[in-house]
């Protein structure tokens, strides 16, 4: 399968009062292309930061130091580096062909937005141009718009070719021409209800009118994967978007997205602690500890013969449907990243630590076919690919 | 900390709030803002401990009376007897600018200290017990707060007569009402703080919860406050003597300094500048002494910002 | 016959909605409608449901933190009378001596433990509630609750921020235990912890209550965490109880289609394969108007016409099972039928 987006030596720092928090240590991870990734970890072990370096979103004091972030959006062109894209370049890049869920839908959504005003914003930003066109050519088809029409046409061939345009802007201003962008702004929020009708809410038509406190918490993340699947993204980042929400409704979230990968999106990237949901939903798995990738492959294969010592005891430390005896875990605490242990940074709680695991960081190798890890001690049992 | 060895190697023979106080410490210091302040500052004390020695009294028995040549109202520049010159009526600017910061700090101190103790006790109290009492509480408190500070203050200078002493009970009157307002909302949010209330589970009575909890945790708020409020009580309290309704004539105080010197701001036509230090002086230190206030009220409200407090 | 240590009978908690110019009652939020629950000594009850089920209401109600607005709470000392709980004020009950028997450790230790106070001070302010100690020995007795919770002397003068999310939880284990409670309300305990912290405080949790002879009531939405520690399980909706059953019991026979949902919802650790699910429509109603009949008919898969109109009673199926709904018999059979799920253990 063609990779779709690949991380490859990813280092973030955060300078913080305490210290440096070297949150992010060579990260390396790869997604392919109509994959569903399942990333997983404990709080603070770097699973958001991952996702925020990949998008550039990173707040202060966080700081991206190095590494590389190849996306290639068609399958078989030449990947972009998106950390050597310029901010415009990558605005244009967030919301389009990535974007991303939330895990609290309320900081998402804008309270005194309307719910359609919210969805179809997302369609002004990205498809401007490509809404401007279809236009142009319905009017020279002989579709009318009212009296403005002619307008209409002058102004959008000009939108069609560069939406964000200094002449737009400054049009906006001017009264009568600033109502230029109507026809657009119509068929964005015609969209906006259509989209709002695929993910299974009813009558969409009513719903874009409402304001995000009118809706439940369900129907809030409904909402918000609306506005992340507006624009076909090829890859939907849904950091802890289920971890809020109630069993039942996390089951209807769940099942919506697994939906939707059949139909639209390309691949998706699921960052939870909830190895239940990964087990259930994803095809790949990579698992995290103190900012680095300690063990990734398939989810069958991951979770049924674990390699890595941690990923190890994180399955045994989860209660299961068939739980015998007691619940093993882990001894000890995450490390504090600002003082991360030498080499391998599990090897303070590791229970197979070697001598060798304090002094040398371990490699991610491929043990088995497909599934690679980061440990010493794996590697002296399985020896190389097997 | 299993993780933290080292850190716990070093700190191990500390007591806990002493290293918390040096991080306190360490987190205002790193602000240069605050150093400034607390230098500041700590002039402004010398000065007022140093006083008798800076400027001996003439009069043993009111110190506070500044000594005076004379009686013309034209001032006299710097000269070797009066190290920074004599203001109107010849009052020596020297000893008023030195025992005025001891009137300075006495104004601020008994202000603050009154209106935080009142706002203080009676914000928690309403805060954490609510009903009734809350309820009246707030409406006094909002008919104090339309209490205009002049006419106040003139309405007890008028019944009591001119003094520093009625300056401050007027201030103090109007100025608890900000600390009741502000400690109580800090004591609204924490009274369904968890600790609370499993401190109540566990049959805690509600004056120890009260000292254990809820003041400890809301009390900075109300000491950032309180150093802001320092500076602009004195300013305030200038104003009112300048104005005339503060401190008697001859008392060594910023504020009335600067009112005797109402006349010589600006000099004659060919040299406006000519009486500039009867209004430098006392001016200067007005600013500074407010300046340092609110420079160190910034600082503290930075290192006790719970956000930037904590990882 | 286990001894009973609490009994609720018909007990709500009623949050008055105010509005208009006179600020008014206009509606309440019926948080906890009515609920009939007997504690056993020595048991782990957990509760489970949805958030706005009213389970956190419920935890706090029979302790007496918020206090109830109706019906009653009979607590069954160890010896002596069966007092009614849920009028008194804290101070009665302090009086009465049984103010720290009924503790509680809440969800997130950040922000149940004071900030400013030291580990020594925390844990020892129940000890002192209840018997004048020398400094001695009252560090030497908070010195072993610490212990008993898997933390040490060289705690003791710490603050709670220098400790991790585990071991801060472990803290207001020891703080609850140190009152000497019979009953502990443990509000989602491991839900702000890490998944590997998670299983030492299950851990923790589980050992104390059989060594001190605690009984507990386990309040959370995590069916897997529930089913690994209670031993009994009371399943919530929309503040009333729809089924209370040994905790095996539930996990293999369900009765009520509610409780299908939830547990064919649990996202399974294992890889299994198969992941049939019961997926609800639309959301948990509004506790201010709750629907007329059964509170779950909005929703319920297999809703027929008389769960529109009538309550279903929470009736005692044997075995210690009891529900509340009115097609319990064919529920099983329905389900199997639709879904293709049968037993979830």
């Amino acid at each position: 399968m063609a990779v779709l987006l690949t991380a490859q030596d990813l280092t973030t720092n955060f300078y913080t009062y305490e210290g440096v928090v070297r949150a992010l240590d060579k990260f390396t991870l790869s997604i392919d292309h109509g994959c569903t990734f399942g990333l997983v970890g404990e709080s603070g072990c770097g699973k958001s930061v991952t996702v925020r370096s990949m998008l550039r979103v990173i707040q202060s004091p966080g700081v991206i130091e190095g590494g590389r972030v190849l996306f290639s959006e068609q399958a078989g062109t030449d990947p972009i580096d998106l950390l050597e894209l310029s901010e415009e370049e990558m605005e244009g890049i967030r919301g389009d062909s990535i974007s991303m869920i939330f895990q609290e839908p309320n900081a998402a959504l804008n309270p005194v937005l309307t719910i359609g005003y919210q969805v179809a914003e997302s369609f002004l930003f990205h498809r401007t141009a490509q809404m401007s066109t279809r236009i142009c050519e319905k009017i020279d088809g002989g579709v009318s718009f009212g009296l403005l029409t002619p307008l209409y046409r002058a102004m959008l061939s000009i939108a069609a070719k560069s939406p964000k345009s200094r002449f737009l802007k400054a049009c906006s201003r001017i009264p009568l021409l600033r109502r230029w962008d109507t026809p657009v702004k119509d068929e964005a929020m015609r969209r906006a209800v259509d989209i709002i009708g695929k993910l299974g809410i009813a009558n969409p038509e009513e719903i874009v009118t409402r304001y995000p406190h009118n809706l439940s918490g369900g129907m809030k993340q409904r909402i918000v994967i609306a506005i992340a699947l507006a624009c076909h993204p090829t890859l939907l980042i849904a950091d802890e978007a289920t971890s809020n929400l109630d069993v039942t409704v996390q089951a209807q979230i769940l099942q919506l997205l697994n939906d939707l990968k059949k139909e639209s999106i390309s691949s998706i990237l699921l960052i939870t602690h909830d190895l239940g949901v990964v087990a259930e939903t994803c095809e790949k798995v990579g698992v995290m500890y103190a900012g680095t990738l300690c063990e990734t492959g398939k989810v069958e294969e991951v979770f049924s013969r674990p390699l890595h010592p941690y990923t190890q005891a994180l399955l045994t430390s989860v209660p299961k449907f068939h739980q015998e005896g007691e619940l093993q875990s882990i001894e000890g605490s995450v490390p504090n990243l600002v003082y991360p242990p030498s080499g391998c940074r599990f090897h303070p709680r590791c229970p197979k630590a070697m001598e060798q695991c304090s002094i040398e960081k371990p490699e991610l190798k491929e043990l088995r076919k497909g599934h690679f890890v980061a440990c010493h001690y794996a590697e002296a049992q399985v020896g190389g690919l097997v | 900390m299993e993780t933290s060895t080292t850190m716990d190697a070093v700190q191990a023979h500390e007591h806990p709030r002493l290293r918390e106080l040096k991080f306190t410490l360490v987190r205002i210091f790193r602000n240069p803002s605050a150093v400034i302040g607390v230098v500041l500052l700590s002039f402004f004390i010398g000065v007022a401990i140093a006083a008798p020695y800076i400027a001996p009294p003439k009069y043993a028995h009111a110190p506070y009376k500044m000594p005076h040549k004379g009686f013309s109202p034209t001032p006299k520049p710097p000269s070797e007897r009066f190290i920074m010159g004599t203001t109107s009526g010849q009052y020596d600017i020297l000893y008023g600018v030195v025992w005025g910061t001891r009137t300075a700090f006495k104004i601020g101190l008994l202000v603050v200290g009154f209106a935080g103790l009142v706002g203080v006790t009676l914000g928690v109290v309403a805060g954490y017990y609510g009903g009734w009492f809350d309820e009246i509480l707030m409406r006094f408190v909002d008919i104090v707060w339309s209490i205009p500070l002049l006419v106040l203050a003139m309405t007890i200078v008028v019944a009591f007569g001119r003094g520093l002493e009625n300056i401050i009970i007027a201030l103090a009157l109007v100025e608890w009402r900000w600390y009741v307002r502000v400690i109580r909302s800090e004591v609204l949010k924490l009274r369904h703080q968890e600790f609370v209330q499993a401190a109540k589970l566990m049959g805690v009575s509600d004056r120890k919860i009260i000292l254990r909890h809820i003041l400890p945790n809301s009390i900075y708020p109300v000491l950032i406050m309180g150093s802001m409020d320092m500076g602009s009580m004195v300013i305030t309290a200038s104003f009112l003597s300048f104005v005339g309704l503060g401190a008697p004539r001859g008392y060594a105080d910023w504020g009335q300094m600067v009112a005797l010197a109402r006349n010589y701001i600006v000099g004659p036509a060919n040299n406006p500048l000519q009486f500039w230090y009867t209004i430098f002086f006392p001016g200067i230190c007005i600013i500074l002494f407010v300046l340092g206030w609110n420079l160190l009220g910034d600082a503290l409200r930075d290192a006790f910002d719970p956000k930037l407090r904590r990882r | 016959m286990r001894k009973k240590i609490l009994e609720l009978k018909g007990l709500e908690k009623h949050y008055p909605v105010y509005g208009g110019v006179f600020k008014r009652k206009v509606n309440s939020v019926k948080a906890l409608d009515g609920i009939d629950l007997d504690i056993y000594r020595g048991e782990c009850l957990g509760v489970v449901g949805e958030s706005g089920c009213g389970k956190t209401t419920t935890g706090k109600a029979v302790i007496n933190l918020h206090a109830p607005t109706g019906g009653t709470a009979l607590y069954y000392p160890e010896n002596g009378e069966p007092v009614d709980i849920a009028g008194m004020s804290n101070r009665q009950m302090k009086k009465a001596g049984i103010r720290s028997r009924l503790q509680m450790v809440f969800q997130d230790p950040t922000t149940s433990l004071n900030p400013r106070m030291l580990i020594k001070h925390i844990v020892a302010e129940p000890i002192k509630e209840q018997e004048k100690l020398s400094a001695r020995e009252l560090e030497a007795k908070v010195v072993s609750i610490l212990e008993m919770v898997g933390l040490s002397r060289m705690h003791l003068m710490r603050y709670p921020h220098e400790f991790s999310g585990g071991q801060r939880q472990r803290i207001a284990v020891a703080r609850a235990i140190a009152a000497s409670p019979e009953f502990i309300v443990l509000d989602e305990p491991t839900s702000a912890l890490d998944v590997s912290v998670q299983a030492q405080i299950l851990n923790l949790l589980d050992s104390l209550r059989k060594d001190l002879n605690l009984t507990y009531l386990f309040v959370t939405h995590h069916l897997l965490v529930v089913k690994y520690i209670s031993t009994r399980i009371a399943v919530m909706y929309l503040g009333k109880c729809i089924e209370t059953c040994p905790t095996d019991e539930l996990f293999m026979n369900p009765l009520h289609p509610y409780t299908h949902a939830l547990l064919s919802g649990i996202p399974n650790p294992e890889v299994t394969g198969n992941s049939s699910r019961i997926v609800l429509e639309g959301d948990v109603p509004s506790p201010l108007n709750p629907p007329d009949g059964c509170r779950f008919h909005t929703r319920c898969p297999f809703c027929i016409d008389i769960c529109r109109r009538e309550e279903p009673a929470l009736i005692d199926v044997g075995g210690g099972h009891s529900v509340a709904c009115h097609r319990q018999d064919s529920v099983a059979a329905l389900v199997e039928e639709r879904y293709g799920i049968s037993g979830y253990c």
